[in-house]
């Protein structure tokens, strides 16, 4: 298999689409055959990162690159960037406002929910400029 | 347990899914918060909840889970059901509220996850 570029664009503000990438890039990976632990794991992730964005950026761009080794997925906004991350990682820390909370989200579980789900994260955020969260899912249990 | 059962024992009706009624199920979590749902995956297969929104939805399609109960009287729109449709996951509603629904189901064998 060759690695496999996908795109998709997150709309701002659009709660009601909110997963529909997330739900695309699930159907794509298990239509290519892969574990549906893997699968879920990624789509988990993707999700709750693509709430994130919808939540407190104005969208953004996801770009996934698929390899029979592991699925690294690239999360970028513009929004207003993460000050401080440690506190971000905590579970039950959320600046989500009230409205989110109504509709499931914001209970602060959103980062810890991605960094469970993958191998490894990178969260690179810059005040004012946005955040470019990297996550990679290995698809292949470690050999000994 | 079988779907069928769930609509049985809560006195329940059917919002979507009349052909997926024979799906087994083992697993269920109830909770109004999906980062929640989110957070422990252990092919619970059932979720149960007062929200309705179309993100309770996608969050049992990413959870591969096969059932939705909506408690307390609660209705999916429209937009939810067609969503249900698209994933194949069947949406079931009953007047019972959240504990005692939880409670019926597993007095009847439907379990828990395990946590983390």
């Amino acid at each position: 298999m060759e690695v496999i570029q996908l795109h998709y664009d997150v709309n701002a503000n659009d709660f009601t689409c909110a997963g529909e990438a997330s739900g695309k890039l699930k159907r794509e990976l298990k239509r290519l055959g892969f574990e549906p632990d893997v699968v879920r794991r990624t789509a988990i992730a993707v999700y709750e990162a693509e709430i994130n964005m919808v939540i407190h950026a104005d969208g953004g761009a996801i770009d996934a690159s698929i390899s029979p080794e592991c699925i690294t997925v690239v999360l970028k906004d513009r929004g207003p960037g993460i000050p401080d991350v440690s506190l971000a990682m905590r579970e039950g820390y959320s600046t989500a406002p009230e409205n989110v909370r109504n509709l499931g989200f914001g209970a602060g579980m959103g980062l810890p929910n991605i960094k469970k789900y993958s191998d490894k994260v990178d969260i690179d955020t810059v005040i004012g400029e946005g955040t470019t969260i990297t996550l990679r899912i290995n698809t292949a249990p470690a050999e000994n | 347990m079988k779907v069928r059962d769930i609509v049985d024992i809560l006195d329940g009706s059917i919002v979507f899914g009349e052909d997926y009624l024979d799906r087994d199920v083992y697993r269920a979590c109830g909770s109004d918060m999906m980062s929640d749902v989110l957070a422990f995956v252990k092919e619970q297969a059932v979720l149960l909840t007062g929200l309705v929104n179309p993100q309770v939805v996608r969050t049992a399609e990413m959870m591969d889970m096969k059932c939705i109960v909506f408690v307390r009287g609660k209705s999916p729109d429209i937009g939810m059901i067609d969503l249900a449709q698209e994933r194949e996951i069947v949406l079931i509603k009953t007047d019972l509220e959240m504990f005692t629904s939880c409670g019926l189901l597993y007095a009847h064998g439907l379990r828990g996850g395990s946590g983390k």
